[in-house]
């Protein structure tokens, strides 16, 4: 099943190099990956999401551990948490199309960061589930170009 | 020693750091992009520079004299092509789980990247066949590195550790500081095992009626194998050891069931397979050990205690899992053992019943020698107390089965790598670290082949290492396979019309030689050797051809499913 890992690293240059190549050199699934600097500038936090069964979820978990730049690995699936990922996604655009597209864009929530005679660009920020709803809805209106950022994630709460 | 606080060159802090690490011998060759640093050693007397022809040489003696002496191994090779002739020799120690620091020259921080003479992106090469590796871009940072270097290579799950050095950072000066302690965040190994999961295990082990310590190398990184004889013999327990693990408990106790696995012993994989708890201790159920993984002792309870986490149910689901030291595990278990022994002399008897149905053996004339002859000769006359060094292949087999190794750090092998050319140059570092025992090399003529320029240091150096070259002509552990397997196409393993007259070949290197051909000969050429201490002695045993290594697990097969002999390949059990 679908996992979603977040990874506290060290801040230095090679970390996102050794937790990718960990990855492919023991063949573990790799969906996305995403990593920012946070409050502490020494850290970088990564989101990884990744698919498999216990055994390798609990190896890949393991692995991670095992590097030395790694400061803290959390499997937050059956944890509370929020994950978010943002969409900048390009449309083609006429007198036609406008209107429905200007309702979608109220229906997700979405902002207009960009506007031409014949295209329109939006930001739409929600669940993984979400911005795949919402480039299907937007499909139809003729798609230009996509850009995701991956999934980010962190726990709920005091945790 | 220098003190902290005064301004010394990276080059001077090197060698410091070298001190007050304990450094006593480094393994090198010198380049570009170290001039500084070889300009510093020239003036340097109490560590010892050992040069070598390759530098593969030096990182496969770095790890032998690390085996050796429990002590890291320290290689020191230039930029480029010096720091990817040491890939190898990494990946090994990195397989085998060895304590090494490498480190490499590299061109100066400001031409990094730009394709610069002799540059390699060592830092990027190494990172999966490291345990961690480091560049170094100011010399402010450079003793903190080498403290974390070896802390990291000796700590915990040991493994080697690369520091790449640019040469404008050796170059430029600092005031030196020491660190004291290191602390690095993300590296926290669990040493201390779960005190409820050890006392859950010494409860099962008391309990069982065939249990079974599996044992591997982790025992004796652990320094535990005192403490495995003494749980073993006290409570009647078998022990199989993996070819890491051989040594770990004596060869020549009654409870020892040498190796198990692919080439090991047939009552050591019966009695896997028919045990009721398996003890696995620093081992990681390698699939040369398990064979078929779904058939793997199947009726047994398994307790695995490892220092490494990832080792726990990579390849096999474990019972009761206890992370940590195993030195402290076994300890731990004696402490928490009830008094009262549970009778164990049924499970014995069944076990010698087995080691009498298929004893390991071999036929034997006198005109012609066979390896496994040369080898228990050779365990014979040095009572199993020699440090042996190995190649890869079938004399390498055959070593586990015929060297009755007494104590631990005894035997050296490429087991996790299987690599070719590491026997010489891994005996040369294991005779540098300690000659108190005498130091053994059983080598292929493959092998040989692949890192015999090594001989120069043994010879420059007067190393009274024992070459003990088995000579089949072939490429023997492939030609085995070839012909079980593949319709006996001897497709490229066949060495007789391009080997060179080894005798000749090693006289020309300055180094004493003799050839043996059939076992009188062997035997007084082993004398001869062993009591040759003014420098390497080199023997080549002209053995036969077509000798095959049993019994044998194939590939992909239970470990119950042995084939005993080359005539009669039956199914077992």
């Amino acid at each position: 099943m679908k996992h979603i890992i977040s990874v506290l690293v060290e801040n230095k240059f090679g970390t996102l190099n050794r937790v990718a190549a960990m990855f492919s050199a023991r063949g573990f699934n790799l969906e996305s990956i995403s990593i920012g600097e946070t409050e502490d500038q020494e850290i970088s936090r990564m989101t990884i999401i990744t698919r498999g069964d216990d055994r390798i979820i609990g190896q890949i978990l393991k692995q991670l551990n095992r590097l030395i730049d790694t400061i803290k690995v959390t499997d937050l699936t059956h944890q509370p948490h929020i994950s978010r990922e943002l969409l900048v996604i390009s449309l083609k655009l006429s007198k036609s199309t406008q209107h429905e597209i200007f309702e979608l864009i109220n229906v997700f929530k979405g902002k207009v960061v960009d506007i031409k005679q014949k295209s329109i660009t939006i930001e739409v920020v929600g669940t993984p589930d979400k911005i795949n709803t919402t480039i299907d809805m937007f499909r139809p209106f003729g798609i230009k170009e996509i850009a995701r950022s991956g999934t980010v994630a962190m726990n709920r709460g005091d945790q | 020693m220098a003190t902290s606080g005064s301004t010394m060159n990276g080059s001077e802090i090197f060698f410091e750091c070298l001190r007050r690490e304990g450094v006593d011998t480094i393994f090198g060759y010198p380049g570009g992009a170290l001039l500084k640093v070889y300009e510093t050693l020239y003036d340097v007397t109490d560590i010892r520079h050992i040069l070598v022809r390759h530098e593969q040489g030096a990182a496969h003696m770095a790890e032998g004299y690390a085996r050796a002496t429990g002590r890291p191994g320290v290689v020191l090779v230039t930029s480029g092509p010096g720091a990817t002739n040491t890939v190898t020799g990494i990946t090994n120690a990195y397989m085998d789980s060895s304590p090494m620091v490498v480190f490499t020259g590299q061109v100066p921080s400001t031409m990094i990247g730009n394709d610069a003479f002799q540059e390699a992106d060592i830092v990027g090469i190494t990172r999966p066949i490291t345990k961690h590796n480091f560049l170094v871009k100011d010399v402010k940072e450079l003793a903190t590195t080498i403290r974390k270097a070896f802390y990291l290579a000796t700590n915990g799950r040991p493994g080697p550790v690369l520091v790449d050095l640019p040469k404008d950072v050796m170059n430029s000066e600092c005031v030196f500081n020491w660190p004291e302690s290191v602390e690095i965040r993300g590296f926290k190994p669990t040493i201390e095992p779960h005190e409820n999961q050890v006392r859950k295990a010494a409860r099962i082990i008391a309990k069982a009626k065939q249990p079974l310590l599996y044992i591997g190398g982790g025992v004796i990184s652990a320094e535990a194998s005192e403490a495995l004889r003494k749980l073993a013999t006290e409570q009647n327990i078998p022990v199989t050891m993996t070819l890491q693990g051989l040594g770990a408990f004596p060869g020549d106790n009654p409870l020892s069931m040498g190796m198990l696995g692919m080439h090991g012993t047939f009552w050591a994989n019966q009695a896997v397979n028919n045990c009721d708890l398996l003890i696995a201790i620093g081992a990681r159920f390698d699939d040369r050990v398990t064979g078929k993984t779904d058939t793997f002792a199947t009726h047994a309870f398994k307790i695995h205690n490892d220092i490494d986490p990832t080792n726990i149910d990579k390849n096999i689901k474990v019972d009761l899992p206890v992370v940590g030291d195993s030195l402290k595990f076994i300890e731990g278990i004696i402490e928490n053992l009830p008094k009262t022994k549970t009778d164990r002399s049924e499970w014995l008897g069944q076990i010698e019943e087995w080691r009498r149905q298929c004893p390991l053996t071999y036929s034997i004339d006198e005109t012609s020698l066979k390896t496994e002859f040369v080898i228990e000769e050779v365990s014979r006359q040095t009572e199993g107390n020699a440090v042996v060094t190995t190649d890869v292949g079938q004399h390498q087999m055959w070593t586990t089965q015929y060297y009755k190794f007494r104590q631990p750090r005894s035997i050296l092998s490429s087991g996790g790598l299987g690599t070719m050319g590491y026997g010489l140059p891994a005996a040369i570092g294991a005779t540098f670290g300690s000659q108190e025992r005498p130091n053994v090399l059983f080598c292929g003529d493959g092998g040989f082949m692949m890192n015999i320029q090594e001989l120069v240091t043994a010879v420059y150096y007067k190393l009274p290492l024992k070459i003990f070259l088995l000579n089949n002509h072939f490429l023997g552990m492939v030609r085995q396979w070839q012909e079980l397997f593949h319709q006996e196409k001897y497709s490229f393993t066949d060495l007789a019309d391009s080997n060179p007259d080894f005798v000749r070949v090693v006289e020309a290197f300055g180094c004493k030689a003799r050839r043996a051909t059939n076992p009188e000969e062997a035997r007084a050429a082993i004398k001869e050797a062993l009591a040759y201490n003014e420098g390497p002695f080199f023997v080549e045993f002209q053995v036969i051809k077509k000798d095959m290594v049993f019994p044998m697990v194939p590939a992909g097969a239970s470990i119950s499913e042995m084939l005993l002999d080359r005539l009669n390949p039956k199914t077992m059990v």
